[in-house]
């Protein structure tokens, strides 16, 4: 049973480090001790996963609930967002106006409330569906939904009109 | 599919934009678009926000997994007593530094073991501030009380008499423990409405411990581990009584 867990465990903790990291904007030793948290509260419940149940997202339902209650609050805002710290790969962009794009897109997702952070980033960078992220932030979806949609509405009015279009999928 | 598209709602504009709604809907409401461009011009613009968003955070999915948090898993999946209880001899130093959760760099051990106390002191913060329901069962049915807990926690509880220490047994209730089945509380008070509680669930070390200290927010707590059971005496009594209380526990249970 033990190696079993593990290897059910295992292929989730790239994912988990990388909402952690984006969380906590990118400071990596505060990422890594949540994710360390969440695995290490996670085995110690882990007769309260219900087989065969959706194990990323209860792995996410304790990380996100360990940040609220335990890190977040501690967590002073900064100020100011340097993201270009947070992506060196980006100084030397391949494609300026791309790159230009996803910077403001960054930024804009990291000055947004918590919880519309939070949720779009489940969302879209995660793939949870509506519901997951319903389970997982502990709220109604229809809480989900406006979150979302608030969200996404505050980061179109921050990134600059005239950026290209990207990833075009409707029309 | 009718002539006169109803308007979509602001859910399956963003079901569209995730590529959610289901396709009979969406070929409605892209039609609708179609004659307003406007709101056709958001869904654009929020397509490739999310794709931006894909984008931007993919990478940080190829780096590699750092020691650390292998060993968390490997760690507390290979339980057994040695590594316990160096979780619980490390606790002490984590106890002592003040750091309970997240903010300091925890070993994997030693978080886990924090879970453990931790849970004795939120079942304690939780419950003595309760005028009406601070405890299931009162004191008035004890025996009642102590046949009920020993049975969950299959093990041979007495509700320790505190009295000469200057606490009276308010009564008990029962708790899910992180990871050893139920947990027992029992509270006392003193006249002055001065609370501990006495946190017990199962253990699985082999060896007995003296009484370890540890303090959070105010909050002291002793635990020891005794036969079958470990314990936490949990009160914000100043360390010299806690530590009494302790004894005088330990010493009912040791009979």
């Amino acid at each position: 049973m033990a190696r079993a867990t593990f290897d059910l465990v295992e292929p989730h903790i790239p994912s988990l480090r990388r909402y952690a990291l984006v969380l906590l904007r990118h400071d990596e030793q505060r990422a890594d001790d949540l994710v360390q948290d969440c695995l290490v509260r996670a085995l110690s419940r882990w007769h309260l996963w219900r087989r065969p149940g959706n194990l990323r997202a209860w792995l996410f339902t304790i990380l996100h609930n360990i940040y609220v209650n335990d890190v977040a609050r501690a967590a002073a805002r900064p100020d100011v967002v340097e993201i270009q710290d947070y992506f060196p790969a980006m100084a030397v962009p391949p494609n300026q106006a791309d790159r230009i794009q996803l910077l403001e897109v960054v930024t804009a997702i990291q000055g947004l409330p918590d919880e519309q952070r939070q949720t779009l980033l489940l969302v879209t960078m995660e793939g949870f569906s509506y519901d997951e992220t319903a389970e997982i932030t502990g709220v109604p979806i229809g809480t989900v939904m406006s979150r979302l949609s608030r969200a996404r509405d505050k980061v179109r009015g921050s990134v600059s009109e005239d950026a290209p279009a990207r990833g075009r999928r409707v029309t | 599919m009718s002539e006169v598209v109803n308007s979509p709602l602001e859910n399956e504009i963003q079901a569209l934009v995730d590529g959610r709604l289901d396709p009979a809907r969406r070929l409605e409401v892209e039609k609708w678009l179609s004659a307003h461009p406007d709101e056709a011009a958001r869904v654009r613009d929020l397509s490739a926000q999310r794709a931006s968003v894909e984008d931007a955070f993919s990478d940080l999915l190829d780096r590699p997994v750092p020691a650390r948090l292998r060993n968390a898993v490997e760690a507390r999946v290979q339980t057994g007593p040695v590594w316990r209880m160096a979780a619980m001899v490390a606790l002490i130093v984590v106890g002592a530094a003040g750091g309970w959760f997240a903010n300091e760099t925890l070993t994997a051990r030693t978080a886990a073991t924090v879970a453990l106390t931790n849970d004795a002191l939120r079942a304690h913060s939780l419950f003595v501030r309760e005028k009406r329901h601070a405890v299931e069962v009162t004191a008035q049915e004890e025996a009642h009380l102590v046949t009920w807990l020993s049975r969950r926690l299959q093990a041979d509880l007495v509700a320790p008499n505190l009295e000469n220490e200057g606490y009276r047994l308010v009564g008990g209730r029962i708790l899910p423990a992180s990871d050893a089945g139920p947990a027992a509380q029992f509270m006392y008070e003193t006249p002055e409405g001065e609370r501990v509680t006495l946190y017990i669930e199962q253990d699985t070390l082999g060896r007995e411990t003296g009484f370890r200290f540890t303090e959070h927010d105010g909050l002291s707590a002793f635990w020891w581990k005794d036969g079958p059971l470990v314990y936490v005496l949990t009160g914000a009594a100043p360390r010299d009584e806690l530590l009494g209380l302790a004894r005088a526990t330990k010493a009912q249970f040791s009979s």
